[in-house]
């Protein structure tokens, strides 16, 4: 009988095999493991993971159906609240939402909900169940801007309802971050996302690529030239920041987005695509973040020797556990309490090495988190080819300096309400990292579905 | 897929094509560019915009051959198409937003040299259909590569052709002809745009500066998705970091680090080159590209 405090073990590629290839690590629950898992769940009558889960899945329902071997009723449950299980089920920061609150992990483990989450979605995939669509629809047209986690939830959401959405998305592949952000040994981008977004389309949502708006179209222009009544914008995180020590425009010198872009979106992995990427033979990621840990892993695949240079210590690491406990697995080397002073480069414009400074923890800043200090004198140089900055986004400005009457923050974010996702243009509903800044794919789903019923309210009134 | 009406060769290596892109068409403006990308497997490769139909709903691009992409890109013909063609990206040239008026007070030159000549021509088209005749010196290497001749002439105030090896027109570089106009013909200009391969616009601008004549230039560094997200096109302005895709990619030239933008042009030359490699040896391709474990 298998210890009850502890969640069934869930399979993954050997660490040093994956190293070295692009499959996904994770290999999930198999229909046996996870009617296992399942008996774990109590069936908590006040479930404390519901109130954890930002989109608020029945999670004790869905594991119920789970336990009884009835994915597709599972799956059915999952569906009434997220478009999306088999990513969240993959990327999802359980053990700060769900499982954080699961009272199964007071005494031991919590429930495996994100894996028993995605053994359903991955089923419901396989089995090609199809969600469940609106009757007829209402002949209102409703434009989502951006087919990210917040856009295609809101599309998904809107479509259930009966409105005639069209998403628009500005590069040439539909699915935001899940597709030019989180790697392939993360997320699959055929067998998962895709096929995810195949049953958004089912639901009735039409998508249009390479429309960038406020360049090919504007806001104002969906609003009055093509008929739209509501607007929903999802339109992701923007620039990337870089830190403004010297050398950092070498050749060599990448943001995590550009690394990142190139290997997940344009495949510059695999070599039958035509997207160059330089691997390095030995890169530094700096930054603790997840997608830190996804350009690290990255480069680790193509061959290079990879330290993640971060100025905090473990306790700070902003990254999901797994992926730290993954990527450590797997050889990614911490220099932690560690931070990049300057970037050294060669007579031909190419990073050779850079001066780090090892750092301390003093006071709390206004994040909680107590404040690196350099540590004076401790500065050393480091050999290196790569450098990936790591360091977060700033807005992009094509839609907010594109769009009459829409207000912005001091942080350039679109300023919207959390609860309906209002902005102070009428008709027009906000979501996502535009809003809040680069966060998670979870969170940018419940900013979507606050603007669905955002939208379906406004409309409703009119 | 966005279907190509018509291709055409402008000279060697030389490509011009007309694009069905109704979006684009209705919404471009001098100064911009679109990024295309031919297939599944292709890169996105951004490309100037050298006119356009808002009525037609085409885009007229010109592109040279440099890397693997555009040398197959070079093989579409009219009726095929591209899987993707994005645009307009970019902010446009600045004239365009300028006080009509004010602007007519103002003597421009433009100065274009080689594939250079196609972003130049939509800007003195525009100035032209506003009533504005602006000079133009076109330059390129020799006779067989000078493009566009005919359309600028018909635009231009004055055009000055010039080529590298005097085969054609005048004799010599673009920035020979620039400084006789200026210093030995009496000629007076508030402001020049420059726009051609960068070491060209290095120079315009280093002379340009000495004849305190503002300059813009229109950079066309490395980039990936072109929509602000990715950072590849970074270049120094003055003590700022610009992005080309959302700042550009018009630069007040007599900022730009050119030595800096050149550098990092040079990054993916010999992943380029690989890939050129394997191209050209199609098939037959074993090994000697470093990349791919040689006979296996």
């Amino acid at each position: 009988m298998a210890d009850v405090l502890k969640k069934v073990p869930v399979r993954e590629q050997d660490a040093k095999v994956r190293a070295t290839n692009f499959e996904e690590v994770c290999l999930g629950y198999n229909q046996e493991e996870a009617m296992e898992e399942a008996t774990r769940c109590i069936n908590c009558k006040n479930a404390k993971c519901v109130s954890g889960c930002p989109v608020a899945i029945d999670i004790p329902g869905f594991i119920k159906e789970v336990k009884e071997g009835k994915i597709e009723e599972a799956y059915k449950v999952i569906g009434k609240s997220s478009a999306l299980p088999a990513i969240c089920g993959r990327v999802c920061p359980q053990e700060s939402q769900c499982e954080g609150k699961c009272i199964r992990g007071i005494k031991g483990e919590p429930v495996s909900i994100g894996k028993l989450e995605r053994f359903v979605a991955d089923y419901a995939l396989e089995h090609d169940i199809k969600p469940e669509k609106a009757e007829t629809t209402n002949g209102h047209k409703i434009a989502v801007i951006g087919s990210g986690p917040a856009g295609l939830t809101c599309a998904g959401d809107l479509a259930k309802m009966g409105y005639e959405v069209t998403v628009f998305e500005a590069l040439h592949e539909l699915g935001g971050v899940l597709v030019y952000g989180i790697p392939e040994f993360r997320l699959p981008k055929q067998k998962v996302v895709a096929k995810e977004i195949e049953k958004v389309k089912e639901l009735g949502v039409k998508f249009e690529t390479n429309v960038v708006i406020g360049k090919s179209t504007t806001i104002d222009q969906l609003i009055e030239e093509e008929g739209f009544e509501a607007v929903f914008i999802g339109s992701g995180a923007g620039l990337p920041m870089f830190m403004g020590i010297p050398g950092e425009n070498a050749n060599g010198v990448f943001s995590a987005n550009e690394y990142l872009t190139r290997s997940n979106l344009m495949k510059a992995f695999d070599e039958s695509y035509d997207t160059p990427i330089v691997g390095g033979k030995k890169v530094a990621v700096v930054g603790g973040g997840n997608v830190a840990m996804d350009a690290a892993r990255t480069a680790l695949r193509l061959g290079a020797e990879v330290h993640i240079v971060y100025r905090r210590s473990e306790a700070e690491l902003p990254a999901r556990v797994e992926e730290v406990h993954h990527a450590k697995e797997e050889g990614v080397i911490f220099d932690l309490l560690t931070n990049p002073k300057e970037i050294f480069v060669d007579e031909n414009g190419n990073v050779k090495g850079m001066k780090v400074i090892r750092m301390e923890l003093g006071e709390p800043d206004a994040s909680g988190r107590r404040r690196p200090v350099e540590i004076p004198g401790s500065e050393y140089e480091i050999e290196l080819d790569t450098v990936i900055m790591s360091l977060g986004t700033s807005p992009n400005p094509l839609i907010s300096s594109t769009t009459k009457g829409l207000e912005t923050n001091k942080w350039k974010c679109i300023v919207a309400d959390e609860e309906l996702g209002k902005t102070s243009k009428e008709g027009v509903y906000a979501g996502g990292d535009a809003v809040t800044g680069a966060a998670t794919v979870i969170l940018a789903m419940g900013a979507g579905k606050a603007g669905a019923k955002g939208i379906d309210t406004y409309l409703k009134e009119e | 897929m966005y279907k190509i009406l018509k291709a055409e060769k402008l000279a060697d290596k030389i490509i011009l094509m007309d694009v069905l892109a109704p979006r684009v068409a209705k919404h471009c403006q001098p100064g911009q560019f679109v990024i295309v990308k031919m297939d599944d497997k292709g890169e996105r490769i951004p490309l100037t915009i050298c006119d356009y139909d808002r009525e037609a709903g085409t885009i007229t691009i010109v592109f040279q051959e440099v890397g693997a992409s555009t040398v197959k890109m070079a093989d579409l013909k009219a009726g095929d198409g591209f899987r993707d063609f994005v645009g307009p990206l970019g902010c446009t040239s600045e004239f365009v937003l300028e006080d009509l008026e004010t602007l007519k007070k103002k003597k421009m030159l433009f100065v274009a040299g080689g594939v250079g000549a196609a972003p130049v021509y939509p800007q003195v088209k525009w100035l032209h259909q506003h009533g504005i005749a602006a000079d133009v010196v076109l330059g390129a290497k020799t006779k067989d590569m000078v493009i566009l001749e005919k359309e600028l002439e018909a635009v231009a105030g004055n055009l000055y052709v010039t080529t590298d090896d005097g085969s054609y027109g005048r004799s010599g570089m673009v920035t020979t002809v620039v400084e006789d106009l200026v210093q030995k013909e009496g000629k007076h200009y508030d402001v020049c745009v420059a726009i051609g391969p960068m070491i060209m616009m290095k120079f315009v601008c280093l002379l340009t500066k000495k004849l305190e004549l503002p300059t813009i230039v229109s950079m066309n560094p490395i980039m990936v998705d072109g929509t602000g997200m990715c950072g590849a096109c970074r270049l120094q302005v003055g003590d700022q970091i610009k992005f080309a895709c959302v700042d550009g990619p018009e630069f007040d030239g007599h900022l730009v680090d050119f030595d800096q933008a050149m550098k990092r042009s040079q990054m993916y030359k010999t992943e380029e080159g690989r890939a050129m490699l394997k191209l050209q040896e199609g098939d037959t391709h074993h090994g000697g590209c470093g990349n791919c474990g040689g006979d296996n």
